[in-house]
């Protein structure tokens, strides 16, 4: 998802995201700016507001009554093109618009908004992932706030007979010192939304700020402290229905009998029964009674194919795969060139060569996922689903049921976590199967996949591939690096229609565009497409590229006999920043050391180091490692991350912290393992996931360099793997060229 | 008709005696604080207390709860233990994306009112929930502030 940042130039077609429709996603403006008086407050309300008033496409992020809503209690709801899911995007938003409105951000209740034009601010597009919320959408949201605040004041000097010069604000009122009367934003919301906006209302000076860059606290922490907090899976509605899913074993088959039908329809409580695309629905009075129902089907499938890795076959393995990937031969197409490769290698002192590969990937969010479906009587759809593109999603829902995108109202809750799991897969969401069981009933039905089908059925990080080369000059520095990554990537897979570069940035993120210092460079992409359904997993093509290319460096350090973080000082000879954030980390850990050395607690240890530049941050990480029964123990990480600049340091930290945890989850841990076209794990206790026994400290610094605002969900992950694998090297003299951990018993050297 | 005692309240309640307590919360009583997560006892994101102590709700059928007393988080805050590990989670801000919380409240609530001064490793062992956005050292040191 790196590379989203060139403005979209997008236009009709077919493929998943070029269905969405122009008015959707343009984000140019060729009406006037029309503000809404409507002050409703119900959900339905806004969603005519955005897609019926503002149709004629106005200027993403600035058409205030689409966002804020001032309640008489002085508080204000915010909608938000964002969704929730524990990255705190509604408190650092609160904080971005609170600052210019001059609002408390604990006085904003934030919901993610409905579909409509007015939430396409990050690029013209409108998601929530790539760590692009904070980053995209800043610039607009602080003029939005700026732009409400002047209009607040407008309508107080009309009400009070004053110079709109005589007024400020303080916290959601508006003052006349000179008179010391005052009006609340409350009272002056319906006269000020009723006047045209300036769209060169002065923003405050970045010194002045009260909020932004204050670790404030987050909004929605006693919700999920006290179990309030709603998730989709919460929602009911009355009269539903609850929906339990048998999936076919084998991807891309389908149902073909039920032999014991008449047996599950006699089951307490149950429906109905209905056979699905790829799956059969067994449908109750509630959902454990369904899920029995599910449980108990008798249900034959039609044949996968014999064999071979183009679909997902009755011998389909990951082992496979990987052979498939790794036997490719194809010389693929450049995606990174620089110098002369070739001639480099011709007068190479030292040749180092060496493939890596990472495995398949769940998401494993705690929530499992669900969704629930209502027609109303005029026809039209209600649909509450986790997800992190609503247009999206109103698109490919209206598709199912055969209705238009604005018959199709997109409810988006609180996400149970996501990581990349909520956008739209294909079968691997379970919002299809909800409209098509609500239209077969004929009333609301809620689906939920139980966990073991969530195992079955997630779309996975791919399993990927690549292949090093690099040429050493006699002083032992690399003078040329070839690499060829091999694969199938998510932006291929999911929006390559909208993207056409035939170079899938997914598949060689964290490959490309280093800040090394290495003069000859070639880079290559092999498209080999995996048949299983893949996803966007937490920094997406860096979660393994940067453990591929960062542990590769960490090979060229010792073969030209160099210690691996003075090799990465020298590379990064001509980027200050970078030299900064690595001395940074450096700092953190009490000045680098590789090791192995004795700690105090009398176990020997290591410390691997690492770089990243992942969606528009950058960081350098450093772990400590020890071994116990074959198993690495990571006992701290430092990371130091520079994101340019920060709105909330206190939530940049815990999410640095998060996507740590999930990186040295992966590390150690996770695979998803297919053998026999199925896939092997299917709930916690064969899928293990980093537990608390396992969790490192995490040390975190923040380096703000004043570059680019840089994102943050993601960042902090892909240094981990490459960070800790390198500390195993060093600890036992053995390079692991393949993750996980798990799959190989280490011992000291 | 089962009866059972959930948050101090009487229920009569019409379900399969098989059926997880955690399903008779969440879809029977309307009590969706406690959160389905894995079904098989792994995450603790079902937790709640069984007469005081911390449980895995779906491993709890309905017919064995018998009179034990059900406390679910939505009564978490009329504890004195519950309420202070609830502020202590809040001042901390332990929550990420949340889901996990309910069960992580429940198992911090269920350890400091059997162990009021726990251990390391008494925390090490009756915290052992899963969080998938890693939350764990906040976990531990809103656990640690809650018993000091």
């Amino acid at each position: 998802m790196n590379d989203l940042s060139p403005p979209l130039p997008l236009a009709g077609g077919r493929e998943p995201i070029r269905n969405l429709s122009r008015r959707g996603f343009l984000g140019a403006a060729t009406g006037a700016l029309v503000l809404g008086v409507h002050l409703g407050p119900d959900p339905a309300a806004a969603q005519e507001r955005a897609e019926g008033a503002a149709a004629i496409a106005p200027k993403p992020g600035t058409r205030v009554a689409a966002f804020l809503e001032m309640r008489p209690d002085g508080t204000v709801r915010l909608l938000s093109p964002f969704v929730e899911g524990g990255q705190g995007i509604n408190t650092g938003l609160a904080q971005t618009i609170g600052e210019e409105f001059d609002l408390d951000p604990a006085r904003f209740a934030v919901e993610c908004a409905p579909p409509g034009p007015d939430y396409a601010v990050v690029n013209g597009l409108r998601m929530t992932g790539g760590s692009f919320s904070t980053r995209s959408s800043y610039a607009a949201m602080r003029r939005l706030g700026a732009t409400a605040r002047e209009m607040m004041l407008r309508a107080a000097a009309a009400k009070l007979g004053v110079a709109q010069d005589q007024l400020t604000s303080d916290d959601g009122r508006v003052i006349h010192a000179a008179s010391g009367r005052s009006l609340g934003y409350g009272e002056l919301a319906a006269a000020a939304l009723a006047l045209p906006p300036r769209d060169d209302v002065p923003l405050k000076d970045p010194k002045t700020f009260r909020w932004i860059g204050k670790p404030v606290a987050r909004l929605d922490m006693h919700e999920k402290s006290t179990g309030r907090a709603v998730y989709a899976i919460d929602i009911t509605v009355d009269g539903m229905l609850h929906a339990a899913v048998l999936h076919a074993p084998h991807l891309g088959t389908e149902p073909q009998a039920v032999a014991n039908e008449s047996d599950i329809r006699a089951m307490p409580g149950i429906h109905s029964v209905h056979r699905l695309p790829g799956a059969v629905a067994v449908i109750a009075d509630s959902w454990w009674r369904a899920r029995k129902g599910a449980e108990a089907l008798q249900v034959s499938w039609t044949n996968p194919a014999a064999d071979g890795v183009a679909t997902v076959s009755k011998t389909f393995s990951s082992a496979a795969m990987l052979a498939a990937l790794k036997g490719s031969t194809e010389p693929g197409i450049p995606a990174e060139q620089e110098g002369d490769v070739a001639a480099a290698f011709a007068g190479a002192a030292k040749i180092v060569e060496a493939e890596y590969d990472a495995p398949y990937l769940a998401h494993a969010q705690l929530e499992p996922p669900s969704a629930v479906a209502r027609f109303e009587a005029d026809g039209t759809l209600d649909l509450w689903l986790p997800n992190q593109m609503p247009e999206l999603f109103q698109q490919v829902a209206a598709g199912v049921a055969g209705l238009q995108p604005m018959q199709v109202r997109i409810h988006s809750p609180m996400l149970g976590g996501f990581f990349g799991r909520h956008f739209s897969y294909g079968p691997a969401n379970p919002f299809p199967q909800a409209i098509l069981l609500a239209k077969a009933t004929g009333r609301p039905v809620r689906v939920l996949w139980s966990r073991e089908e969530e195992f079955g059925m997630d779309a996975v990080r791919p399993l990927s591939f690549a292949r090093f080369r690099a040429a050493l000059g006699s002083d032992g520095m690399p003078v040329a690096l070839q690499t060829t990554a091999v694969g199938e990537g998510p932006i291929g897979r999911w929006f390559g229609a909208l993207f056409k570069s035939p170079v899938d940035s997914s598949v060689v993120e964290g490959l490309d565009k280093k800040p090394y210092a290495i003069p000859n460079r070639r880079l290559d992409y092999v498209k080999v497409p995996h048949p299983v359904t893949i996803a966007f997993w937490r920094s997406v093509g860096h979660s393994m590229n940067d453990f591929f290319y960062e542990s590769f460096l960490d090979e060229i350090a010792q073969a030209g006999a160099k210690d691996p973080f003075a090799l990465r000082m020298t590379l990064l000879k001509d980027s200050p920043r970078h030299r900064t954030l690595l001395q940074a980390v450096a700092d953190l850990s009490g000045g680098w050391k590789r090791g192995p050395f004795e700690a105090a607690d009398g176990t020997r240890r290591a410390r691997g180091v690492s770089m990243a530049s992942p969606f528009g941050s950058e960081t350098a990480t450093i772990a400590e490692v020890s071994l116990k029964d074959g198993e690495a123990r990571v006992h701290d990480l430092w990371i130091a991350i520079d994101p340019g600049s920060v709105v909330n340091p206190a939530i940049v930290k815990r999410q640095v912290e998060s996507a740590a945890a999930l990186g040295l989850s992966s590390t150690l841990l996770e695979q998803v393992v297919y053998e026999g076209g199925q896939r092997q794990a299917r709930n916690f206790d064969t899928y293990p996931i980093l537990d608390r026994e396992r969790m490192p400290r995490v040390h975190v610094t923040i380096v703000e360099s004043g570059a680019p605002m840089g994102g943050i969900g993601e960042p902090g992950l892909p240094g981990v793997p490459p960070a800790v694998v390198n500390a195993v090297a060093a600890l036992t003299g053995r390079r692991v060229r393949s993750l996980p951990l798990a799959n190989t018993r280490l011992s000291d050297a | 008709m089962v009866d059972l005692t959930v948050n101090s309240r009487q229920y009569a309640v019409d379900a399969e005696p098989d059926t997880p307590l955690l399903f008779v919360l969440r879809d029977t009583l309307g009590l969706s604080g406690t959160k389905y997560g894995c079904g098989i006892g792994q995450c603790g994101a079902c937790t709640i207390l069984l007469d005081g102590q911390a449980t895995r709700s779906c491993q709890i059928p309905l017919e064995s709860v018998g009179t034990q007393a059900v406390t679910t988080i939505e009564a978490i805050e009329r504890d004195s233990v519950g309420a202070r590990v609830v502020a202590t989670w809040i001042g901390i801000e332990v929550p990420q994306c949340g889901y996990c919380q309910s069960g992580q409240v429940m198992a911090a609530t269920g350890l400091l009112k059997n162990t009021p001064k726990p251990t390391e490793d008494d925390i090490a062992a009756a915290m052992t929930n899963l969080c998938r956005c890693g939350t764990y050292n906040a976990i531990a040191a809103a656990v640690r502030q809650a018993a000091a």
